[in-house]
C-alpha cells in the first residue's frame, strides 16, 4: 500500500509528466488557455490513461510476451489506444450524454497525445505490476491536472500582459512555463523523506 | 514549386519545431546533449521520409475516413524499425533516447507532414519535404542542445570546453532550462523572419491533425 502511495506521489508531483518529462506539451500550451478546457481535458487524459494502461498492460503481458512479438509493441499500443478512445467516446455518447458533452470534444485529441503512449510504455520498462501501473498512471493523469489548472490561471495573467513584440505569443507561454517548471522542482526528494 | 524549394523550406521559412511548432515534447526533453539530439533527430528523418514517401504514394488508396489510423500504423511501423537498429547498432543512443525513440510515432512533425503535405503530392517531392523537415529538425534540436550542452554542463559532444565546465548553469540542462531556451529560440525566429505571433491565431495548432476539433471546441468556448 505504501509502496502504491509513493508510486502515486512521485508520478503527481516529482516527475511530473508536462513539467519535468515534457510529454504532453502541445495540450498543455493548446488547451489551457482557461480553466474550463483545462479541467474537462486532464479529467479526459487521466481517464483514458488509467483504461489505456489497464488494457495494454494485459496485452503486452498475456499476449505479446508468451507469444514472443515484444517487439510490436508501439504498433500494437498505439493501435489500441486509438480503437479505445473511439469506443470511450461512443459509448459515453449512448449512456452518458452529460458526461460525453463535457469530455466528448477532448477524447480524439488524446489519441495522439504522447503522455498517454509515453505512460503505457514506461509502465512496461519499469516492470511494474498491473496495480501499480494503473496507480502510475492515476498518478501521471493527476499530475497532469495539476500543471494544466495551474497553468491556465498563470497564462489568464499573460494574456493581458505585453511583453517585447517578438515574445508576444508562444514565447512567453513557454518562458511562464519555465518559471512554473522551476518550482516544481520543490517537491525533489519528497516521497524519499517521506516513505523512506 | 521548385524541387530545391520542397527540400530548404523546412530548414528555416516552414521550420518545423521553430516556426510550425510540431514536435515540442522530444525538441525539449532531448536537447540536453547534442550527440543524443542528432541521433533523435537522424531517427526522426528517417522516419518522415518514409513515411511521406509511402503516404504519397498510397494517397489514392487509402480511404479519406480512416486516413489518419492508417498514417499511424504506418509510422509505428517505420518507428519499429528504427527502434530495432537502434537497440542492435548504436545500444548507447538507444538507451539516452528511452522512452522518446518509440513516442516518435505521435511526434506531431511527421503526422503533420503526412496531412499536410503528403496526401497531395507527388512521391519524389514527399520525400524531399520529408527530407527538409528532418533537416531542419534535426538543426533545430542540434543548436538548442548545443546552448543547453555548452551553458549548461561546459561540454560539446561530450568534450569539456576550459572555463565553461567548471561555471556551468545548470538549471539549463534541466526541465526549465528547456522551456526558457525554446521559448527564446522561438522569439528569435520571429524576430528574424519579422513575423507576430497573435493569440488569436495559434500556429503551434494549425499542423496538428486534431485541429479542427480543437478550433471547433474553441469556439464553444468563446
Amino acid at each position: 500500500m505504501i509502496k502504491l502511495v509513493s508510486i502515486l506521489m512521485a508520478a503527481a508531483l516529482v516527475n511530473n509528466y508536462v513539467l519535468r518529462q515534457f510529454l504532453g506539451i502541445c495540450p498543455f500550451l493548446g488547451v489551457s488557455k482557461d480553466l474550463k478546457s483545462a479541467t474537462g481535458m486532464s479529467v479526459a487524459v487521466i481517464f483514458v490513461m488509467c483504461l489505456a494502461t489497464a488494457v495494454t498492460w494485459c496485452i503486452q503481458t498475456y499476449l505479446l510476451v508468451p507469444r514472443g512479438m515484444a517487439y510490436l509493441q508501439t504498433v500494437v499500443f498505439i493501435l489500441v489506444i486509438a480503437a479505445l478512445v473511439q469506443l470511450v467516446e461512443i459509448a459515453l455518447k449512448k449512456n452518458i450524454p452529460a458526461l460525453y458533452r463535457a469530455l466528448g470534444v477532448y477524447l480524439p485529441l488524446i489519441t495522439t497525445n504522447c503522455a498517454v503512449l509515453g505512460v503505457t510504455i514506461a509502465n512496461l520498462d519499469k516492470g511494474y505490476g498491473l496495480a501499480e501501473s494503473v496507480v502510475n498512471a492515476f498518478g501521471s493523469g493527476l499530475g497532469f491536472f495539476l500543471a494544466m489548472v495551474i497553468f491556465s490561471g498563470v497564462r489568464s495573467q499573460t494574456e493581458h500582459s505585453e511583453p517585447p513584440k517578438p515574445f508576444e505569443g508562444l514565447p512567453i507561454t513557454l518562458i511562464s512555463a519555465s518559471i512554473l517548471s522551476l518550482s516544481f522542482f520543490g517537491f525533489n526528494g519528497i516521497v524519499e523523506n517521506l516513505f523512506g | 514549386m521548385s524541387k530545391l524549394s520542397n527540400l530548404t523550406r523546412g530548414i528555416l521559412r516552414e521550420n518545423p519545431v521553430l516556426v510550425l511548432v510540431l514536435g515540442t515534447c522530444p525538441t525539449l526533453a532531448i536537447s540536453t546533449q547534442a550527440s543524443n539530439a542528432v541521433g533523435m533527430g537522424l531517427a526522426a528523418t528517417f522516419v518522415l521520409i518514409c513515411s511521406n514517401a509511402v503516404i504519397s504514394a498510397l494517397r489514392n488508396i487509402i480511404p479519406d475516413k480512416v486516413r489518419i489510423p492508417c498514417y499511424i500504423v504506418l509510422i509505428a511501423g517505420f518507428v519499429t524499425v528504427v527502434q530495432m537498429v537502434l537497440e542492435a547498432y548504436a545500444h548507447s543512443l538507444f538507451e539516452a533516447l528511452g522512452i522518446y525513440l518509440p513516442l516518435i510515432v505521435v511526434n506531431c512533425i511527421i503526422l503533420g507532414r503526412a496531412e499536410m503535405f503528403a496526401n497531395k503530392n507527388r512521391v519524389i517531392d514527399s520525400a524531399l519535404d520529408g527530407l527538409g523537415m528532418g533537416i531542419g529538425f534535426t538543426l533545430t534540436l542540434l543548436v538548442m542542445a548545443s546552448i543547453r550542452e555548452v551553458l549548461g554542463s561546459g561540454t560539446w559532444f561530450g568534450i569539456a570546453i576550459p572555463w565553461l565546465s567548471d561555471n556551468g548553469i545548470s538549471v539549463l540542462t534541466m526541465a526549465p532550462g528547456g522551456f526558457i531556451v525554446f521559448g527564446c529560440l522561438i522569439a528569435l525566429v520571429n524576430k528574424i523572419l519579422g513575423r507576430k505571433q497573435s493569440p488569436e491565431n495559434e500556429s503551434y495548432c494549425a499542423g496538428c491533425p486534431s485541429a479542427d476539433t480543437c478550433g471547433r471546441f474553441g469556439k464553444e468556448v468563446r
